[in-house]
């Protein structure tokens, strides 16, 4: 009897604290949120009001979309992060191949020299980068961006998708190998399909830092034409502090892209993080 | 084991692609940039200076002030995502990892949306929260009655920088919350079964049976945590600007190496003073992963089932 009370005292205090941590967590975007839908009067006046006929004005998205070319730059930021998602998806897999399935002399210490970009960030290397993209004429240009992009994903999808690697059964490719595929067969037909939920993993991972990056952006690529969207953001936001309904309704703008992205995949995500446990 | 051939073409093509691109844009700038560091500028030429801009930086007052003022800021940016985030975070998932809690996926979900945003939004989201203009924040406290605690803290020098990091950690508390969460599952159910067996329940088991079995995870927790705090900067400069204001109350490493190299307002770009606190940051970062390699993830103890 009291055992059960107690359990269920507990679960109220569990529910309790996670109610209140995701209040916390949700609040600042719900403010904006509804408040990008109101009038300037009604965002002063009563800022936890709901959106409703009384106060209800469009002014700030309409501000927004003739000011700022955010259509471009949404696709810009599409742009680099589907290419740079397929070539660390691609080319970690490959490498992840050859790592985990071949011995050969050198092989753990390839690891290890891929490893090493998970520690030490791609950051520090700002200065000879630009050097280099000054060099190959690549400023202001998305490739540019892909590149350097590329190369930051790498190191984590070498490293997780190896692990997986790892697990795909030897006799599968051997009995491939006896049918007499090719080594690119074998990677290409029968192991990159059987590792699709680490490359899930690995695609989620890769792209958020991506799509939030403001330093590479605001270096290699601060033109008008190849601005991201979170570049263009916060340039536009920048120009208009003073005009509260223009500012709101480009953060609502830059919120929801990736909130839906994220309620879209937010299962595959956490079974992806949540991905170690099962083994 | 399959035949043995000479030499095996594949595995050079299967490694090319991912080893030239990462050696070209991470390795060899890496390297160029601790390289640029030791040259500096005598009228036009660039000239071997050996470790001087390291002495400058260091040692002379126009610039050692601001480093110094940098690194310190910096430590206490991570103090406060150890003692504040990473607390969270265990708290949050052990609650989560519960069997039989209802709405867990929802809960999971919701915390963590703010760690998807970018900085850009999260920066100027809390801005306008805790702006005195708007006030939200005022008029929150004035409900409860707290109202004279409020102050503007993103003006003030004594709370900006902490104000900040508190943000900082309202952004990511879902990383270590997913972490230890994770680790939290992969616990096997005989091993919590024979605690029950053995009275062991609720925040006994916890901290008797759980904590000691994640601690690795959040030894993991802590490098990443170290790592990623003293390589900040996108929220610094989209909230305070590159001047890190008020006064560089809360400049921290990024913020200035981005001053540096680029200059700001009358002060011209310098990429040579900019490779040394590069390079700095690279031996922080280096020493800190060291401590924790050599130091501290040789002494935890694994337990394995």
């Amino acid at each position: 009897m009291s055992k059960t009370r107690s359990h269920a005292g507990r679960s109220i205090a569990a529910h309790a604290i996670l109610i209140t941590y995701t209040l916390i967590a949700l609040f600042p975007v719900f403010v904006i949120v509804i408040n990008s839908f109101k009038s300037r009067r009604a965002i002063f006046a009563e800022p936890l009001m709901p959106p409703m006929p009384g106060n209800w004005d469009l002014v700030g998205y309409t501000t927004v979309l003739e000011q700022g070319d955010f259509f471009q730059y949404f696709l810009n930021s599409m742009t680099v992060t589907v290419a740079s998602l397929f070539f660390v998806l691609l080319f970690g897999a490959m490498a992840a191949f050859a790592l985990s399935e071949y011995r050969f002399r050198g092989n753990l210490l390839m690891g290890l020299y891929l490893a090493l970009g998970i520690m030490i960030p791609i950051r520090l290397g700002t200065v000879a980068i630009l050097e280099l993209m000054v060099s190959a004429g690549l400023v202001n240009t998305l490739t540019a961006l892909i590149l350097v992009y590329t190369a930051q994903g790498l190191p984590l999808a070498v490293f997780i998708l190896s692990e997986f690697m790892r697990s795909v059964s030897d006799d599968l490719k051997n009995a491939g190998r006896i049918d007499g595929l090719s080594e690119y067969r074998i990677f290409f037909t029968l192991v990159l399909p059987l590792v699709r939920p680490a490359m899930a993993t690995v695609a989620v991972f890769t792209m958020i830092p991506i799509w939030n990056d403001l330093w590479f952006p605001l270096i290699l690529a601060p033109s008008e034409e190849t601005k991201t969207i979170t570049l263009g953001s916060q340039v536009f936001i920048g120009q208009f502090v003073t005009n509260w309904n223009a500012v709101l309704a480009a953060l609502s703008l830059a919120i929801v892209p990736v909130l839906v992205l994220y309620l879209i995949f937010s299962r595959q995500l956490i079974r992806g993080i949540t991905a170690g446990a099962v083994k | 084991m399959a035949r043995r051939k000479p030499f095996r073409w594949h595995i050079g093509v299967f490694l090319a692609p991912a080893v030239l691109v990462y050696t070209a844009i991470m390795i060899i700038p890496l390297f160029g940039t601790l390289n640029l560091s030791l040259f500096n500028l005598e009228g036009q030429n660039r000239i071997f200076v050996g470790l001087a801009n390291f002495a400058t930086l260091f040692g002379d007052p126009r610039w050692s002030d601001a480093f110094w003022n940098a690194l310190g800021n910096n430590c206490w940016f991570f103090i406060i995502h150890m003692i504040v985030q990473n607390p969270i975070g265990i708290l949050l998932a052990a609650l989560l990892s519960s069997p039989r809690l209802r709405m867990a996926a929802f809960y999971r979900t919701a915390i963590f949306i703010p760690t998807i945003l970018s900085f850009v939004i999260v920066g100027f989201v809390w801005k306008l929260i805790l702006s005195p203009i708007w006030g939200i924040a005022p008029g929150m406290l004035d409900a409860v009655g707290l109202k004279f605690l409020f102050a503007p803290w993103l003006g003030k020098e004594e709370y900006a920088l902490t104000t900040l990091a508190l943000i900082s950690v309202w952004q990511f508390v879902g990383i270590p919350m997913m972490l230890i969460y994770a680790a939290l599952l992969s616990i096997p159910d005989d091993v919590i079964e024979a605690a029950e067996m053995d009275g062991l329940t609720g925040w006994a088991q916890f901290w008797k049976i759980k904590l000691p079995l994640i601690l690795p995870s959040i030894g993991i927790i802590s490098i990443l945590t170290f790592v990623g705090n003293f390589n900040a900067f996108d929220l610094i400069y989209v909230a305070q600007g590159a001047l890190a204001g008020p006064d560089f109350s809360t400049d921290i490493l990024g913020t200035f190496l981005y001053r540096t190299f680029f200059g700001f307002q009358l002060q011209l770009g310098d990429p040579y003073m900019g490779s040394a606190i590069a390079t700095a940051m690279f031996g922080i970062i280096l020493v800190g992963v060291c401590i924790y390699l050599f130091g501290i993830q040789t002494r935890l103890r694994r337990y394995q089932f």
